[in-house]
């Protein structure tokens, strides 16, 4: 049984259909990269499966159970950890204390403080541990976001971007920081614009536009399809077969 | 002891942590031997500043912190009020029993009237609070017994059964006062240094990120709710005992339980235990101040208010904060 899975899940603001009936179903240790242009409803996505956001039509289960009226709280308890685009630190609070609310709220509800380090040392926060997570540079609060999620002991998690503006070296150092997580058997999907961050890690992509799914499989075959070059690149398909 | 310069954390010599917590011993210290030192007419506007401290512990823990802004805690005021008579006249029940009973009343009553006001968001609750409060005010109105529009003085009889002196029956007022501002504080500290304490200030700092990390954001929001009622009760059951009379004029008063209370939250510091605490000593002193302004005193209050939150909107606390001042009140959690 799959753990996730999307069943003909739409989402609109007023006329404008942001998830236009997507069904997508994910394995309990699977890697889904997610591609597709800015304003594509990618971040849409991430809203209904963590429960923000309630869908209009059309259900979200988890390991076969419907969760499609449960809020964000209970989706977490379920085990579903996500990073916001937008980081959403408490900045009233340290970095640790950051972490402590997942870890004591979110499915393991344990007592966090050695958990907690290792999740700071893996994301490279330890030494910002005690201080106020209003001080974090931006990069410094993406790496805040995953490592927020990671403390709340996820069966699935969700990462929103959090590769823009890495140079070179912090991009590979997050890529195996994902791929030790991965290969714990944390099921993920990844949102990211920078694709061989994506292709380094996932084992399976899809590509969304204008809120519907217009590729899923392979990584290397769906980054060759004509209509994903035409979307993603700006190529367009008619150009290349002339 | 490593050299003294060098500032120590935890379980190191901390002259900042020392000093505050001697600034605690003895403001608490002062306080509790109030009866001893001070005028009648001081220990009188110290049981007052003290119920207002309390009312602003509540109202700061539920705006400061859960964003739930309410312009209507007077409902639970002069519902502590009304039931505090009620239980006391009609009930039998020891005078000073009836100050618990009252807020634990209140607060099972706070349970329906919650679950209504929850049902509206942002400035619909705050509207719809005060609506409620004025619900209960002609509500209050319709009890015979309770004295009707005209409102009720406390018979002698249950006056004198807390001391025969007037001199003995204000100490015991003082302390009840005293004991009731310690809890309010205290309670609040405790609170936030606790689990919930974690998820209380994550819903302050973001919501949809508390909610996502597994914190139902209603439900905490629900229970504060509660909680603060039966705190802004238990402290008007005991405001009514101190005034020996109520009305419902008095008791659900929007300027004297709201009003007055946001200007003390506000100007202190919202979202801070010390902020309240720092308000409540600049309100009164205002009103000393201004106590022959008549009119201008209440204009000139709201123009402290409008200015505090345009200069600094984190109060004069979160100012003093921002500028190096240590917390009091600490609740960090700290890594070692």
């Amino acid at each position: 049984m799959p753990f996730l899975t999307l069943d003909h899940v739409s989402k609109s603001y007023g006329a404008l259909k942001v998830t236009d009936d997507v069904s997508l179903s994910l394995d309990a240790t699977e890697t889904l990269g997610i591609l597709g242009p800015n304003g594509a409803g990618k971040s849409t996505l991430f809203n209904l499966i963590g429960g923000t956001q309630r869908p209009d039509a059309g259900r979200i289960l988890l390991e076969g159970v419907d969760v499609t009226a449960q809020g964000a709280a209970a989706r977490c308890h379920a085990g579903i950890g996500r990073s916001f685009q937008i980081p959403h630190p408490f900045v009233g609070m340290s970095v640790y204390e950051n972490l402590l609310v997942g870890s004591a709220f979110g499915q393991s509800g344990t007592d966090g403080a050695a958990r907690c380090r290792e999740i700071l040392e893996e994301t490279g926060l330890l030494a910002k541990a005690n201080l106020p997570a209003g001080k974090l540079t931006l990069l410094e609060r993406k790496r805040l976001e995953l490592a927020r999620a990671l403390a709340t002991h996820p069966r699935l998690l969700l990462l929103d971007e959090i590769a823009g503006g890495l140079t070179e070296a912090e991009c590979q150092s997050l890529i195996q920081t994902i791929q030790r997580i991965r290969d714990r058997g944390v099921a993920i999907i990844w949102i990211e614009h920078v694709v061989h961050a994506l292709m380094a890690v996932a084992q399976r992509l899809v590509v969304i536009d204008r809120g519907r799914i217009v590729a899923d499989g392979a990584p290397g075959q769906v980054m060759d399809l004509p209509v994903v070059q035409e979307i993603y690149l700006g190529i367009d398909a008619d150009d290349q077969a002339a | 002891m490593a050299d003294a310069t060098v500032p120590l954390t935890k379980s190191g010599f901390d002259p900042a942590a020392l000093a505050t917590r001697a600034a605690i011993i003895v403001a608490v210290g002062v306080l509790a031997t109030a009866p001893f030192w001070a005028s009648r007419a001081d220990l009188r506007m110290l049981m007052e500043a003290l119920s207002f401290l309390a009312l602003a512990q509540m109202w700061n823990l539920l705006a400061g912190y859960t964003g739930l802004i309410s312009v209507g805690q007077q409902a639970y005021v002069g519902l502590g009020g009304y039931l505090f008579f009620a239980l006391a006249m009609f009930a039998g029940i020891p005078v000073l029993w009836a100050i618990p009973l009252a807020a634990g009343v209140a607060a099972l009553i706070a349970v329906p009237v919650g679950w209504l006001a929850f049902r509206l968001q942002g400035a619909y609750f705050a509207i719809g609070t005060w609506v409620i409060a004025e619900v209960f005010r002609l509500l209050a109105a319709q009890f015979p017994a309770l004295g009707g529009g005209s409102g009720i003085s406390l018979p002698v009889a249950l006056a004198k059964s807390i001391a025969q002196t007037r001199g003995g029956r204000e100490t015991v007022m003082y302390y009840v006062a005293f004991g009731i501002a310690l809890l309010s504080v205290a309670g609040v500290w405790l609170l936030l240094r606790s689990r919930w304490g974690l998820a209380l200030t994550a819903i302050r700092d973001s919501e949809p990120a508390a909610a996502s990390l597994g914190v139902d954001v209603r439900r905490v929001k629900f229970m504060v709710y509660i909680a603060t009622a039966a705190g802004t009760a238990l402290t008007g059951a005991f405001i009514f005992l101190q005034k020996l009379r109520i009305t419902p004029e008095a008791a659900f008063s929007v300027t004297e339980w709201s009003a007055f209370v946001i200007f003390i939250v506000v100007i202190g510091g919202l979202g801070t235990i010390e902020g309240p605490i720092l308000g409540v000593i600049l309100f009164f002193a205002l009103r000393d101040l201004a106590a022959d302004w008549g009119t201008w005193y209440l204009i000139g209050l709201g123009t402290i208010a409008i200015a505090v939150m345009l200069i600094d909107r984190r109060g004069i606390w979160g100012a003093l904060r921002a500028r190096g001042v240590p917390e009091i009140f600490a609740t960090r959690r700290v890594l070692k």
